[in-house]
Formats: C-alpha cells, sequence, structure tokens
C-alpha cells in the first residue's frame, strides 16, 4: 500500500507534461475542467456577439445591417451555441472541478474518458460555426431545426447534425463519467444523503442527460437520412409527418432546459448556507424535489406544441403536468428563503448572484406558469413573450448560478482572491441591463410581436430599441468578469483554505490552490 | 438588491395591468394583450390577468420575507445565525398551498380549451394555407363558397429598405384581406402548402400552425366590424417576417355585397383558360406573377442567390426542354426550397413560365399556352 502511495506522489510530483501536452493528453479533473469553462466562455462570447448582431438588426424598423436571411442563420446558431457551446459545458466544466473535491475523491472515475469528452467539443465546435461558410451558410430554421424548413437548407444543416451527434457523445460520455465518481468514490461515511446538493443535482442531470441525448440523436439522425438518402420520417408526401419530428425533439428539449437549470439549483443551494452562515433548509426535500422535477421533466414535452393541435385531452394532460412543475419549483425557493431567514449574512459577489438567481428565476417561472395554461399559450407561444421568459431562466437562472459559482469557487482554483468591487460591478451592471434587455420583451410578446422576425411593425420600435441598448450593457458587462477572472488567476491576495467563513463542503478543508490530486487519502465523514 | 428593488418592479407589473386596461391597436407603449374581440380571446385576457394578480400576490409574500431577512439578517448589524434546517409542517403547507392555487388556475383554463376546440357547426368554413410567404383563402362552405384568393403583404419594399418613409401599418398590411361577416361562427382549416407556418390573429385569441400534409382546424365569432392584423408566427423561411394577417369583419349586409363582386371577378377568369395568348402577352403578365411569387428567392433579375438559390439566367431548367420546366414549377423540387406551385392558375403558371424562358438573357421563344397547364391537373 505504501509503495502504491510512494508511486502516486511521485507520479503527481513529476510525470505530468507541461505546455501544450498538459492540456492535450490532461486526465486531470481540474485541468480538464479548467479547459470545459474556457471553452464555455469562448462559446459565450461567440454566442453573444451573434446575439448583438441581432439586436442591433432590431435596433430600429427596417432592414439595416444584415439580411433575412443571415438574420435566421443568426438566430438558429446563437441558441445552438449557447445551450451546447456554452450552458452545457460549464456546468460539466464545474462537475470536473468541484465533485471529485465535494466527495473526498482523488479525480473523475475514467480520466482518460474524461480527456475525450472534452476534446470531442472543439470539433464539434468548428463544424457547428463553420457551417457559416458552407455553400448555403449556417442552418436558418431555428435552433429547434423543425422540418420541412430544415431539410430546404443547404449542406450547414448537415453539418450542425454531425455537430450535434458529436456533442451528444461528448455529453453522454461526460454524465456516464459523472454518475460512475458520485457512485463509486465518495468518501467513507458520506452517504447519498450527506452528499453536497450540488452533487445531488449533477446524479440527477447526468441520469437525464444519458436518457434524453440518444433521443435526439436519433431525431437528427432521421432529418439526417430525410434530407440526403430519401426516407420520408418528416415529409407528408411520403406518408411521414413533420409533427413526429417535434414529439421526438422535444421528449429531450424539455428534459435539457431541466439539465440546464438543475446544477444551477445546486450551486445556489452551496452559496445561500454559506453566506447565511446558516445550513441549507429542508435538505431531503430539496433532493426529493429535485428529483420529481427531473422525473416531470419527462412527461411535458408537448407544451412546446399547443399551437401544433393536438386533441383536448392532450391539451389538458400536457397543461397540468406542467404546471405541477411550479410545486417543487416553488418548494426549491420557499426552501432558500427559508435559509436565509434568520442567517448572518454577508453579500460578497457569488451570494449577490445566488440572490439575483433566486429572484430573477422566479420571474422566469411566473411567466413560465402563464406558459403552461394552454389559452394564454395560445396568445403568447412563438412569441418574444417566450424569448422573454426562457432567457429569465437561462441566462438570469443558469448563468447567474454559473458567474456566482465561479466567484465562489475561484479563490479555491487559483489560490488567489478576486477583485471584490469589479466582482460587485460585474454583478449590479448584468443586473439592470439584463432587465433592460428581457423585461420590455414580455411587453412586446403580449402586444403581437412574433419571434425570429428580422423587421417589426412600429408599434413595436421603442420597446425594442430599449431591449438592444440592454442587450449592448449586458454583452460589454461581461467584459468586466472575464477582466477579474484574468485578474485573479495572475495574482491578487492569498486565498485561505477554508475561504468563506461559513463554508462546510470538503473542498474547503483542502489548501488553496487545490493540490493535482484533490483527496489522496480520503478523508472520514462522521 | 433591495425591498425598494422588489417595490419598483411590483410597481412596473401594476401599472402595466392598469394601462393594458384602456389599450389602442397600435399603441407603441402597449402593455398587455390586445383587446378582445371574440368570447375567446376575451377568457384568455381575463384568465392572464387573473394569474398575473396571483402571481403579484406569491411575488410580494416571498420577497418580501426574503428582503426584510435581507436587511434585517446581516453580520454587518450583529444579527446571530439561527440554527433550524427542516420543518415538516411548514414543508408540507407550501407544497400543498401551490398545488391548491394551481387547481384555481386550472379550472377556468380547461373551460375555455374545451371552448376553443370546439370547431362544430359554423356558418363559414375558410381553408388558410400557408406558402412561402404568403396565406391563400379558399372559402369552402357557407355564404361565399367558391371564393379563393392569394393574400400578399402589401407593404412596398421601399419602405423596408429604409428607401421610403414607414406608412401606418408597415408589414401588417396585405393586398387582399380575408373578409367574414361579424357575428357568425367562421370555421378555419388550415394547412401549408411547402414548411410549417402559423395563423395567427391576436385580437381573436387564435393561433394555430399549418402543416403541410395535415389540417387542422380553429374557430372564431368576431361581434365588432373591423380590421383585425396578425402574422406569421412560425419561422418558415427567410421572409417569415413578412407574411402578415388580415381579417376584416364587416357587417352580414356589406360580406354578401363583397362575395357578389368577388364572384362577379371569379367568372371574369374563368374563360381565359383556352384562350391563345402572344409570347408579348405571356411575358408582361408573367413578369408581375414573377415578382409576386418567385423573385424573393431568385431575384428580380433571376440571378438567385449564389449558394443558396440558383439562377434562372441561363439556367438548364429554363433553357431546355418546356416540360422539365413545366413539371418543376408545378410539382416542385423535393429536398430543395422549390415548392410546388399547382395553387396558381393556368395563366399564371403558363406566363410565369414563358417569362422564366425569355428574359434575363434566355431566349427559347417559348410561348406556353395555359391550355398546356390545364392538361397536366
Amino acid at each position: 500500500m505504501a509503495a502504491v502511495h510512494d508511486h502516486d506522489v511521485a507520479h503527481a510530483h513529476d510525470h505530468h507534461p507541461t505546455g501544450l501536452m498538459r492540456w492535450l493528453t490532461s486526465t486531470n479533473h481540474k485541468d480538464i475542467g479548467t479547459m470545459y469553462l474556457w471553452f464555455s466562455f469562448i462559446m459565450f462570447l461567440t454566442g453573444g456577439v451573434m446575439a448583438l448582431t441581432i439586436r442591433a438588426e432590431l435596433f430600429q424598423p427596417g432592414i439595416q445591417i444584415v439580411n433575412p436571411e443571415f438574420f435566421n442563420q443568426l438566430t438558429t446558431l446563437h441558441g445552438l451555441v449557447m445551450i451546447f457551446g456554452a450552458i452545457m459545458p460549464a456546468f460539466v466544466g464545474f462537475a470536473n472541478w468541484q465533485v471529485p473535491m465535494m466527495i473526498g475523491a482523488p479525480d473523475m472515475a475514467f480520466a482518460r474518458m474524461n480527456n475525450w469528452s472534452f476534446w470531442l467539443l472543439p470539433p464539434a465546435a468548428l463544424l457547428l460555426l463553420g457551417s457559416f461558410f458552407a455553400p448555403g451558410g449556417a442552418p436558418a430554421g431555428g435552433w429547434t431545426i423543425y422540418p420541412p424548413l430544415s431539410v430546404q437548407m443547404g449542406m450547414g444543416m448537415d453539418m450542425a447534425i454531425f455537430a450535434i451527434h458529436i456533442m451528444g457523445a461528448s455529453s453522454i460520455m461526460g454524465s456516464i463519467n459523472i454518475i460512475t465518481t458520485i457512485l463509486n468514490m465518495r468518501a467513507p461515511g458520506m452517504t447519498l444523503m450527506k452528499m453536497p446538493l450540488f452533487v445531488w443535482t449533477w446524479l440527477i442531470t447526468a441520469y437525464l442527460l444519458v436518457l434524453v441525448m440518444p433521443v435526439l440523436a436519433g431525431a437528427v439522425t432521421m432529418l439526417l437520412t430525410d434530407r440526403n438518402f430519401g426516407t420520408n420520417f418528416f415529409n407528408a408526401a411520403g406518408g411521414g409527418d413533420p409533427v413526429m419530428f417535434q414529439h421526438i425533439f422535444w421528449f429531450f428539449g424539455h428534459p435539457e432546459v431541466y439539465i440546464m437549470i438543475l446544477p444551477a439549483f445546486g450551486i445556489v443551494s452551496e452559496i445561500i448556507p454559506t453566506f447565511a452562515r446558516k445550513p441549507l433548509f429542508g435538505y431531503s426535500s430539496m433532493v426529493y424535489a429535485t428529483a420529481s422535477i427531473a422525473i416531470l421533466s419527462c412527461i411535458v414535452w408537448a407544451h412546446h406544441m399547443f399551437t401544433a393541435g393536438m386533441p383536448v385531452t392532450g391539451q389538458l394532460f400536457f397543461m397540468y403536468a406542467t404546471m405541477l412543475i411550479a410545486v417543487p419549483t416553488g418548494v426549491k425557493v420557499f426552501n432558500w428563503t427559508a435559509t436565509m431567514w434568520r442567517g448572518s449574512m454577508t453579500f460578497e459577489t457569488p451570494m449577490l448572484f445566488a440572490i439575483g438567481f433566486i429572484f430573477l428565476f422566479t420571474l422566469g417561472g411566473f411567466s413560465g406558469v402563464v406558459c403552461a395554461i394552454v389559452p394564454i399559450d395560445i396568445q403568447v407561444q412563438d412569441t418574444y413573450y417566450v424569448i422573454a421568459h426562457f432567457h429569465y431562466v437561462l441566462v438570469s437562472g443558469a448563468l447567474f448560478a454559473i458567474f456566482g459559482g465561479a466567484y465562489y469557487w475561484l479563490p479555491k482554483w487559483t489560490g488567489h482572491m478576486y477583485d471584490e468591487t469589479l466582482g460587485k460591478w460585474h454583478f449590479w451592471l448584468s443586473m439592470f441591463f439584463f432587465n433592460l434587455t428581457f423585461f420590455v420583451q414580455h411587453f412586446l410578446g403580449l402586444a403581437g410581436m412574433p419571434r425570429r422576425i428580422p423587421d417589426y411593425a412600429l408599434q413595436f420600435a421603442d420597446f425594442n430599441m430599449i431591449s438592444s441598448i440592454g442587450a449592448f450593457g449586458f454583452g460589454l458587462s461581461q467584459l468586466v468578469f472575464l477582466y477579474v477572472v484574468l485578474k485573479c488567476i495572475r495574482g491578487g491576495a492569498k486565498a485561505t483554505a477554508q475561504t468563506w467563513e461559513g463554508a462546510k463542503t470538503l473542498e474547503w478543508t483542502l489548501p488553496s490552490p487545490a493540490p493535482y490530486h484533490s483527496f489522496e487519502t480520503p478523508p472520514v465523514i462522521r | 438588491m433591495s425591498s425598494k428593488a422588489a417595490a419598483g418592479v411590483a410597481g412596473i407589473v401594476a401599472v402595466a395591468w392598469n394601462s393594458g386596461l384602456a389599450m389602442a391597436a397600435a399603441d407603441p407603449y402597449q402593455l398587455n394583450l390586445p383587446e378582445p374581440q371574440t368570447v375567446i380571446a376575451q377568457q384568455i385576457y381575463d384568465q392572464h390577468i387573473l394569474v398575473l394578480w396571483i402571481c403579484l400576490a406569491i411575488f410580494i409574500g416571498v420577497f418580501g420575507v426574503m428582503f426584510y431577512s435581507v436587511v434585517k439578517h446581516r453580520k454587518s448589524k450583529g444579527y446571530e445565525a439561527a440554527n433550524f434546517h427542516h420543518s415538516t409542517t411548514v414543508e408540507i403547507i407550501w407544497t400543498a398551498i401551490p398545488f391548491l392555487i394551481l387547481v384555481g388556475m386550472a379550472f377556468p383554463a380547461t373551460k375555455t380549451v374545451i371552448a376553443m376546440k370546439d370547431t362544430s357547426n359554423p356558418d363559414i368554413t375558410v381553408k388558410a394555407t400557408g406558402y412561402q410567404w404568403k396565406w391563400g383563402y379558399d372559402y369552402l362552405t357557407g355564404e361565399g363558397e367558391g371564393i379563393s384568393f392569394l393574400s400578399n403583404l402589401a407593404t412596398p419594399k421601399s419602405q423596408i429598405d429604409n428607401a421610403a418613409p414607414k406608412g401606418e401599418n408597415y408589414l401588417l398590411e396585405v393586398d387582399n384581406p380575408l373578409v367574414v361577416p361579424t357575428g357568425k361562427k367562421v370555421r378555419v382549416l388550415l394547412t401549408a402548402n411547402d414548411v410549417l407556418h402559423a395563423w395567427w390573429v391576436p385580437a381573436l385569441g387564435v393561433k394555430q400552425d399549418a402543416i403541410p400534409g395535415f389540417i387542422r382546424d380553429v374557430w372564431f365569432n368576431i361581434e365588432k366590424p373591423g380590421t383585425y392584423r396578425g402574422q406569421c408566427a412560425e419561422l418558415c423561411g427567410k421572409e417569415h417576417g413578412f407574411m402578415p394577417i388580415v381579417v376584416e369583419a364587416v357587417e352580414p349586409e356589406k360580406y354578401a355585397a363583397w362575395v357578389a363582386g368577388q364572384k362577379t371577378k371569379l367568372a371574369a377568369v374563368a374563360v381565359d383558360i383556352n384562350k391563345e395568348f402572344t409570347l408579348d402577352e405571356l411575358k408582361a403578365k408573367g413578369e408581375a406573377v414573377y415578382s409576386a411569387n418567385c423573385a424573393a428567392c431568385y431575384q428580380a433579375n433571376g440571378q438567385g442567390v449564389p449558394g443558396t438559390f440558383p439562377a434562372i439566367a441561363g439556367s438548364k431548367v429554363a433553357t431546355g426542354a418546356k416540360a422539365e420546366h413545366i413539371n418543376i414549377v408545378m410539382n416542385g423540387k423535393s429536398g430543395t426550397a422549390m415548392a410546388p406551385f399547382k395553387h396558381l392558375s393556368d395563366v399564371d403558371v403558363a406566363s410565369v413560365i414563358t417569362y422564366q424562358r425569355n428574359s434575363f438573357g434566355n431566349s427559347t421563344g417559348d410561348a406556353v399556352q395555359p391550355s398546356e397547364i390545364n392538361q397536366l391537373r
């Protein structure tokens, strides 16, 4: 045993390569986590530039900057890049860094597969973004790539389909790795119900990913053969059904939105108790709520299709099931509030982002209930109301949690404290400009502005202008974040092992920055 | 963040509702759904207001507690943390109460859903077909049976390109609106010719996807005469933002007059079918058909868009065998954006093909006659 241990130490300090090879051949959960996070940030900026081009075109009525075709390519790629390139890899990056440290393990279970699942992403991203340069341009059918429109596209669509296949494979491998790590490598004494909530939410998310990514792969493969090999899965003239694609797509698509929000719940559930200096209220009900949300998320997909037309019983079933999700989600918000209640709170940047998350995510939840009610959804489906709704849950939901988590764990990752003043600026600027961008979009949608249009009626002009100004402010505010992170990597006040007074999870028992192999001897949990 | 921010947001929401109640149709600061014109649209409007009030109450409750805590329970004020971490009673209560509230919301919604789906016993049935990028209307049963026309965007291109000042109904105006009588139940059957579209008129509380190869239906019964505007609501390609819907509701007597006028027009067009046209006549007519149906993709000069839409100028189809050209226009080309154009009249198809074969530098000299198209139907 001692010999093995010696070998490990020698390995840790002598043999890992430096320079480019360190990153290309890395099997270390921290290096891979870092690469995931940088990859996702680059994709976030790429998708952000697309969003700003969209908002620049919509600044005034009329066609000014991009033609309608390119506009559609931008909206499509903005969605695909942000979902598959920015948000999902960011959470996998968090899982890589934090799961081993939070369960007292040295690394992930499948270290080489971990390398492979990351290095699949850059080629997939190149394929996806390269479609802009293909004849006919990038796919322009919306991120939902509904046929028959997506059958009309040029070969950029095939490139996007392959990119989705590769990213799906990467997600599945990443999830299997996370599930195996969590189920097999917990420190002695850490029972499932003693795991930190971030680990719990990722465990459930990983199961959802393994369940639904193959479904998406199936949908896009059928699309591929419809496009290139003369099949008629979605072609009515050949006996197929275009609406079948929507059912299959959303059987993936709805759990997907919870894949993007459950780890965010996890991060917020770590941050709030730390800065309230009080244990998380209702730990077990949090776990059960997460699990029920995941299960319910698999039986609500057709609420994305209320206007596609379905029998009255179908509409009612999907309406009731969707409304039910509000119950466990409400439980979470109440639990966070109860955690803060009678705590001893301080408001460092992670806490600001966590409270901002709860506040704005709840607004997105309210508009979610509005959308769940079939008659109202008939009016708001495919309008800017829906755009506002899902940006409230994905930007001020998932993204704010990612920022909160980044500030929370940066000292552990880099060994330095970040610039607290600039962090707070980043929060308040993001908060202000986010709402400026998206709150008015509720009004636009209710008043009748459809989504995915490059030009609009004059009555929508003022709110669109406000929204565009907000979008540019929000985009530029993110450069503050980039600066804070770079500054924190390069130096700053030394972070202590504990860093945050109220933090209780295992990673805070390790020195900052955390050692190469997190826990070489497992800690014992009592 | 402070409780002020919460009060501010609550204030904005409250203003939104109040001003929404007295909203004119094209108010640039319209905050709510448009003024409802049908029973269903009214129910939707009322349910939306109800849900907003419930959400506001919950919002004030939850964030009132949270922001009280944020203000009072701070370390900087020397507040000591308590150590409680669960309470089964409280957790059961805040699971059960939201459930009951949701049941309360679902009850009226269920009644409306059932009413929306009841398309039985209509006075008039109209089929609306989505094309890239226009709507076609066929009056199938009831008063006006047999009337059929296409409805194109009427806003000139110069306004879209900012070369001319934008009109009052910019992008929301069409050449031929759907005319319906007031006080009658109108059932609309929806389908599409090429890709998905969606037929949406907010004031009528109607939105339904149009699906190629399938039929869906919706209904409305408009009480007040007026012009109600909407847009295609499902992404259908590059001109998705440019295929509006205009419904004109008129009193039954006016509707009868409109029907008589349309029938006269229809009879005038019908006699043309077997007439022989000269090449120049066909070309002149074809140019108009081309700019309404083909120019969006192939461009006014027939050069297409490189990489996306092929050129007609010098193309194999437009300079090769006539039969193949006719076949592609009539039936489309699967796997591409070229949709079938069978829905155009024989004269229109014949003249547009003639125009394409004798313009943009193409000079086959072929004159395609309407009778040749008619034989293929």
